[in-house]
């Protein structure tokens, strides 16, 4: 528009409305930032259920028991069976190890991936796998069966957590999901 | 122009003709750089989508005045050519899809534009002493990608949605697993493209407004002395700029999730749902307060200029808005207290929440307080602002209420929390919209409307809207869930009386389109201001309506009192 006022506001204008869109640029820019952060945020809190990795368990055993479930969910596009694991009883603080049981029941061979997590969800930073399956693809050959072995111990710092004075009992749960490859 | 006219106060109706540089005919509307019609353009923009949005809302009101499935078989039907066990339910998916649509609409296509469109564009370069925004061809832009946005949106409404029914029915929330798996039909995708687009449209919006009022105030007007109006505005363009974004970057993951198989969202893929809940509310709480914000500058002029006082508190009135934008960011999680947070996390996000009462409370008091004392006229702009004030009161208690997450345990998805955000929008934020329409009416158009039918206007609707909305409270705390099309007999009294109250709305939306109509007709001349001392903001010193181009000389702002 030739006849803008003839101030001095045309080159501040510019500058003024370049930086603002360089504040809409950040703010997409952090809501892609978001999607590693949360995942950073998950796994350093435990939120929404996140276990935890651990080596050894360097803390000891205390008296308060704690019974461990666990649970199994299977995608409909995964011709598998999988038997989750007996419930675990014991003190907090003992390395347990238990297993869970795969058939592929179909006749080629499929390949399958686990994700899991742990309620009540205020226990997942509580919660230590050594060993698992945890995210790693497997592929059963037809007819094949597997133990899938899970080594965890939970963590003796869950009895100074006030939220969690009550609870006696935590499910570790998996989601077996047919992996991509395999075009589900 | 410096040549045309060197007089700040332009007067006479004549004016248009003796610039040689105005546009006319449909040049005038479509290459648009001036911001007077571009805002014009927005208000007739924000009616349209409000007579769709409206519209659509009457037939879930109809169809819930009684329990069982009354009418949408029969829209289906059709619509679709479909009978039977079919038409029944493609018609439960068109209810989904109907809720969906009407909040879409009215947020994105009536309130936003209304405001930030009509409103700001409008009348704030005039509050600051501006000849026009800051980039009057980013302004047009802005303007015409909104019809754009909205013919998306509707045509998603005919595409395949769920799988063997049409449009998109997941709620405006898009919250995956529904709107990525649940609806793999192109409908959710027309919906993320209307978005964008649409978020194009007010992130440009917004920069041209922020500009203008950092960089283009008249000589004196220092930040301190800016109208509330223009401060509402400056406010509410820093929180679209912060949060359009985010929910752009969101309904991208989405739009990646469901077409180039990246998994954001999906656990399988190691990714989380509750993230897009995350990212869609940390834009879906300040959007609120983007609605309302403009509204609430609005109704400070109004009830300073009907009482004859300047705004008391003027402010703490700015800073309280400043200080309802900021901690409006930081409370999102209290729409998720039901996703499993830790208790701690609730705890915070219930104490934040609550803080925002501190800010609001702050600017229901000043107006009060500019009231007190005041000599009161009830013209129709401050029936407006005063049933706004009421209106909002109730909406934020229950806000108050909603805002602990025990309370919220029970009412989460209830008809308490629909009750709760059309008490602060429909009504809230839709009658701070009718007041501003009222109160520059005159100004944006040079003619007075009839008292008479303003006041049957706002009465009508007045009963009408508490009518609808004041029952779904009792409907809520009963337990009846938002979003369905039946319900159990038991909920039936207060869902009538919700449905007559539509109605009797209708009925006002009515006497508002007569009333214009008989405005345009009567052409009672208002004058440069009609509303005599009281109104001291600089709209008032044009004419009416202002020249096409205002203050090629720029007024000196040395009253103390310029708000």
């Amino acid at each position: 528009m030739h006849s803008a006022p003839a101030a001095p506001a045309g080159k501040n204008n510019r500058r003024v409305g370049v930086a603002l869109g360089g504040v809409v640029v950040g703010m997409v820019g952090l809501a892609f930032a978001s999607v590693p952060l949360y995942q950073l945020f998950c796994q350093v809190t435990g939120y929404g259920g996140t276990t935890q990795t651990a080596e050894t368990n360097p803390k000891g055993v205390i008296a308060r028991e704690m019974k461990v479930s666990f649970d199994v969910n299977m995608d409909r596009a995964l011709p598998w069976t999988v038997k989750a694991a007996a419930p675990v009883t014991d003190r907090i603080g003992q390395v347990d190890t238990v297993n869970y049981i795969a058939t592929n029941h179909s006749d080629k061979p499929t390949t399958g991936q686990a994700i899991f997590n742990v309620t009540p969800e205020q226990a997942g930073i509580y919660f230590n796998k050594i060993e698992c399956f945890c995210f790693t693809e497997q592929t059963l050959q037809p007819g094949e069966t597997v133990e899938m072995p899970i080594v965890f111990f939970v963590d003796p710092d869950l009895a100074d957590n006030p939220e969690l004075n009550t609870i006696k009992e935590i499910t570790l749960s998996y989601t077996f999901y047919a992996s991509d490859s395999e075009g589900s | 122009m410096s040549e045309a006219h060197l007089e700040a106060h332009a007067t006479g109706h004549d004016h248009v003709t003796h610039d040689h540089h105005t546009p006319t005919g449909w040049r005038r509307w479509l290459f648009s750089t001036n911001h007077k019609d571009i805002g014009i353009m927005y208000l007739v923009f924000a009616i349209i989508a409000g007579i769709v949005g409206g519209l659509l809302s009457g037939f879930m009101r109809m169809e819930l005045q009684e329990p069982g499935i009354q009418i949408f078989h029969g829209l289906a039907s059709m619509v679709y050519g479909l009978d039977g066990a079919a038409s029944l339910d493609a018609g439960k998916q068109m209810f989904n899809v109907f809720t969906t649509a009407h909040a879409l609409i009215m947020v994105f296509f009536m309130v936003m534009p209304a405001t930030m469109g009509g409103f700001a564009n409008y009348f704030a370069p005039l509050m600051i002493g501006a000849p026009d925004t800051a980039f009057p061809r980013i302004n047009n832009i802005a303007f015409w990608l909104l019809p754009v946005a909205f013919i998306l949106l509707l045509m998603s409404l005919f595409f395949e949605g769920a799988p063997g029914s049409t449009g998109f029915g997941g709620g405006w929330t898009v919250y995956p697993p529904l709107s990525t798996m649940g609806h793999p039909g192109p409908a959710m995708d027309f919906a993320i493209l209307s978005l964008h687009v649409a978020g194009v449209s007010s992130i440009l919006g917004a920069i041209n407004l922020i500009t203008t009022i950092l960089n283009m105030r008249a000589p004196g007007m220092t930040i301190h002395k800016m109208p509330l109006f223009a401060w509402s505005v400056l406010v509410t363009g820093f929180l679209l700029l912060l949060a359009l974004p985010v929910l752009a970057g969101a309904i991208t993951m989405l739009l990646t999730d469901r077409n180039f198989g990246t998994q954001f969202f999906a656990p399988e893929g190691g990714g989380d749902p509750i993230l897009f809940q995350h990212l869609f509310w940390f834009f879906g709480h300040p959007e609120v307060y983007i609605m309302i914000l403009p509204g609430f500058g609005i109704v400070s002029h109004i009830v300073a200029t009907f009482s004859r006082k300047p705004v008391f508190g003027y402010m703490a009135m700015a800073y309280a808005m400043v200080a309802i934008g900021f901690v409006g960011f930081v409370v999102w999680a209290h729409h998720m207290y039901t996703t499993g947070l830790s208790l701690d996390v609730q705890r915070y996000f219930v104490a934040a929440t609550m803080v925002i009462a501190v800010p609001t409370g702050v600017k229901i008091f000043s107006w009060i307080a500019t009231m007190w004392g005041g000599s009161i006229t009830f013209r129709i702009p401050m029936l407006w602002a005063i049933g706004f004030i009421f209106l909002f009161t109730v909406g934020g208690v229950t806000g108050v209420v909603l805002a602990n997450a025990a309370a919220d345990r029970a009412l989460h998805d209830t008809y308490y929390v629909v009750a709760h955000f059309h008490y602060v929008l429909s009504l809230g934020a839709v009658f701070s919209i009718f007041a501003g329409w009222y109160y520059w009416y005159p100004k944006m158009f040079g003619y007075m409307y009839s008292e008479f039918l303003g006041k049957l206007h706002f009465w009508t609707m007045f009963i009408g809207v508490n009518l609808i909305f004041f029952p779904q409270h009792f409907l809520g705390l009963a337990g009846m869930p938002r979003r369905y099309i039946d319900y159990p007999d038991a909920f039936t009294l207060w869902n009538r009386v919700s449905s007559i109250g539509y109605y009797v709305t209708f009925v006002a939306m009515v006497i508002f389109f007569y009333a214009t109509w008989e405005a345009s007709r009567k052409k009672r001349p208002a004058g440069d201001n009609p509303w005599g001392d009281g109104a001291t903001t600089l709209e008032w010193t044009l004419s009416s309506p202002p020249p096409f181009h205002q203050f090629s000389t720029l007024p000196k702002i040395d009253s103390k009192n310029a708000h």
